[in-house]
C-alpha cells in the first residue's frame, strides 16, 4: 500500500465520521422539532420512562449502594492516616454528587437502557415497522424516537440523584455502622461542606447533559442501524461504546468549567 | 368518480448511486382493479411500490396518484396522500409492542378524533372482515404468519383507503392461508371499491385474483396483459416464470469462470481466516 493510499484511506475515514456526525446532528434537530407529539401526548413518553427509567432502578440502586460502600472503606483507610476520619462524610458525599453519581449512573444507564433503545428501534427498522408507520402517514421520529429521547433525558438526572443517595447510604453503612466513625460528625460535616449550588446543582447539570448525550446516541444508532441482525448488534455495541466515551469526555470538559476556581 | 386511472406511472427511472434499478417503467392502475407486478426477486418490484408510496424519489419520470405527482408533494401533501393509501408489508410489519386491536386502531387514533367507542366498533368491523375478530386481544408474537398477514390487511384498510399496495402478500404462507389471503384481497377490493397493486412472485395464486399483470425483469417491463394473456404467453421469460421451468432465459448457474479451468486451479485461501 502506497503512502498516498494510506492518506486517502485516512481522509476517507475522517470525512465519513464527519458526515455521520453531521447526520446525527440533523437527526437531533429533527427530534427536537418533532417533539410536539411526545410532549402533548405525554402518556407516550411516560410509557418510555417506565421502560428506560423505572426498569433501570434496580441496577442503579444496587450499584450506588456498592460504590458508596467501597468509598466508605477506601476513604476511611486514607483519611485515618491523617487522623481526619470524621471527614469521611464529606469525601463520600462530594465524590458522589460531583462525579460518581452522574458519571457512573450515566454509564450504567447507557448500557442498560441505551442499548435497549437502540436494539428496539433497530429491530423496528429491520422488521419494516418504521416504514409501515411512515406509509401510514405517521412520522416515526415524532412517534417512536422523540418519546424515547425525552424519556432518557428526564430519567437520567433522577437516576443519578438516586444513585448518589444510595451511595451516601452505603458510605454511612460502612463508615458509621461497620467501622464506627462518629455518626454526628459524619452527617454534620457532610451538611456543612456540600454546597447546594456549587456541588449538587453542578452534578444535576452534568447528569442532564449525559442524559441528552446517551439518549441522542441511542436513538440515532437505532435509527441508523443496518436493517439486519448483524447491523442491529453492531449498532447496540456502538451505542454503549460511543456513549461511554462521550460521557467521560463531556465529564472532563464540564468539570474543567465548573470547578476551576477551587 | 372520474374515469381517470388512479395511478399512472410515466417513463419512470430510478437509480441507486449509479446503479440503474428501474428504467422506462410505464404502468396504469385503473380504479377498482387489481394489478399485479411480477418478476424475480431483485427485479425492482418493491422499489416501484416505494416510488408510488413516495418513500423514494425517481431519478426521472413521474408517478401520479389521483392526479397528484407524488415526488412533487411537500411533506404535508405526501402525508395527506398516504392517509388514502394502505400498504401491506411482506411479513405484515405489525407493531410488536401493541396488541392486534391497537395495531388496527393505530391510524384511527393518530389521524382522527373519533371517540373510543366508535374506534372500538370500527376496529372490530375491520377485524371481522378478515375473520380475526376473536383474536383482537392477542399480541403479534402469538399469531401465525397467515394471521399476522390478515391483521396487517385489517390495519391497511383501517382508514378506507383508495389504494392498497401489497408487498409479497403470499410469501411464506401455507396453502390454506395463501388462498384465504388471496380471496380477501379480491373481496376487499371489490367490496370497498379500492384499487390494488400486488407485488408478488407467486404466479398461480395471483393469476387467480388479478385483473392485469405487469412482468418485470432487470428493471424493465418485459410483458403485460390479463391473467389469461400471461398464461398463454410465448415470451420465453414469462413462460419459464409462469410454469416454473428450470431451463430458459434465466440461468440456474450464477455467472462463473469456465468449469474446467476453475477445477484445475490451486485451492485459494479461505475467504475468512476462521473458516
Amino acid at each position: 500500500m502506497t503512502p498516498a493510499d494510506l492518506l486517502r484511506q485516512l481522509g476517507h475515514r475522517v470525512t465519513s465520521r464527519l458526515w455521520r456526525l453531521g447526520f446525527a446532528s440533523r437527526f437531533l434537530l429533527m427530534t427536537l422539532l418533532y417533539s410536539g407529539t411526545a410532549l402533548k401526548r405525554f402518556q407516550l413518553t411516560i410509557r418510555e420512562i417506565y421502560f428506560t427509567g423505572v426498569l433501570s432502578l434496580i441496577i442503579i440502586l444496587v450499584s450506588g449502594l456498592f460504590v458508596g460502600m467501597v468509598l466508605g472503606l477506601q476513604g476511611y483507610d486514607t483519611l485515618q492516616r491523617y487522623g481526619s476520619s470524621e471527614a469521611l462524610g464529606i469525601l463520600v458525599a462530594l465524590s458522589l454528587v460531583r462525579e460518581l453519581g452522574p458519571v457512573v449512573a450515566a454509564l450504567l444507564f447507557a448500557s442498560r437502557a441505551g442499548s435497549a433503545i437502540t436494539a428496539e428501534i433497530g429491530l423496528m427498522k429491520a422488521t419494516e415497522q418504521l416504514s409501515a408507520m411512515e406509509m401510514m402517514a405517521v412520522n416515526p421520529i415524532a412517534r417512536v424516537v422523540a418519546p424515547r429521547f425525552w424519556a432518557g433525558v428526564i430519567s437520567m438526572p433522577l437516576l443519578a440523584a438516586l444513585f448518589s443517595a444510595m451511595g451516601v447510604l452505603g458510605g454511612w453503612l460502612v463508615g458509621v455502622q461497620l467501622i464506627g466513625v462518629d455518626e454526628g460528625s459524619f452527617w454534620s460535616q457532610m451538611q456543612a461542606a456540600v454546597d447546594f449550588r456549587q456541588d449538587i446543582m453542578n452534578g444535576v447539570i452534568k447528569s442532564c447533559v449525559f442524559g441528552v448525550l446517551v439518549s441522542w446516541i441511542a436513538v440515532f444508532e437505532g435509527f441508523d442501524a443496518d436493517p439486519t441482525a448483524e447491523g442491529v448488534s453492531r449498532a447496540t455495541t456502538r451505542t454503549v461504546v460511543t456513549s461511554s466515551l462521550a460521557i467521560l469526555a463531556a465529564d472532563f470538559v464540564l468539570t474543567a468549567f465548573m470547578f476551576r476556581g477551587i | 368518480m372520474s374515469s381517470e386511472p388512479l395511478v399512472q406511472i410515466r417513463d419512470l427511472n430510478f437509480s441507486y448511486d449509479s446503479r440503474a434499478i428501474l428504467s422506462g417503467i410505464n404502468m396504469v392502475i385503473p380504479r377498482g382493479k387489481i394489478v399485479a407486478i411480477m418478476g424475480l426477486s431483485g427485479c425492482g418490484k418493491t422499489t416501484t411500490l416505494r416510488l408510488v408510496g413516495g418513500q423514494l424519489k425517481p431519478s426521472s419520470g413521474a408517478v401520479r396518484v389521483a392526479g397528484q405527482v407524488v415526488h412533487e408533494l411537500d411533506n404535508e401533501g405526501l402525508y395527506a396522500m398516504r392517509r388514502r393509501m394502505g400498504m401491506l408489508f411482506q411479513f405484515g410489519a405489525l407493531f410488536t409492542d401493541m396488541s392486534v386491536y391497537d395495531n388496527v386502531a393505530f391510524q384511527m387514533r393518530e389521524h382522527t378524533d373519533l371517540p373510543a367507542e366508535m374506534i372500538h366498533d370500527l376496529v372490530l368491523m375491520k377485524l371481522h372482515a378478515v375473520g380475526l375478530r376473536g383474536a383482537h386481544d392477542l399480541m403479534p408474537a402469538e399469531l401465525s404468519g397467515g394471521m399476522a398477514r390478515r391483521v396487517a390487511l385489517a390495519r391497511a384498510i383501517a382508514l378506507d383507503p383508495l389504494l392498497i399496495m401489497y408487498d409479497e402478500p403470499f410469501a411464506g404462507l401455507d396453502p390454506i392461508s395463501l388462498s384465504i389471503v388471496g380471496e380477501l384481497i379480491r373481496k376487499l377490493n371489490d367490496a370497498l371499491g379500492i384499487s390494488s397493486i400486488v407485488v408478488t412472485h407467486d404466479v398461480q395464486e395471483s393469476l387467480k385474483i388479478v385483473d392485469y399483470v405487469y412482468f418485470m425483469a432487470g428493471g424493465k417491463i418485459v410483458a403485460e396483459g390479463t391473467a389469461e394473456d400471461i398464461r398463454r404467453s410465448t415470451e420465453p421469460f414469462v413462460h419459464q416464470f409462469v410454469w416454473g421451468e428450470i431451463d430458459g432465459p434465466m440461468n440456474f448457474h450464477y455467472p462463473a469462470a469456465a468449469y474446467g479451468k476453475e477445477m484445475m486451479e490451486q485451492p485459494g485461501k479461505p475467504r475468512r481466516w476462521w473458516a
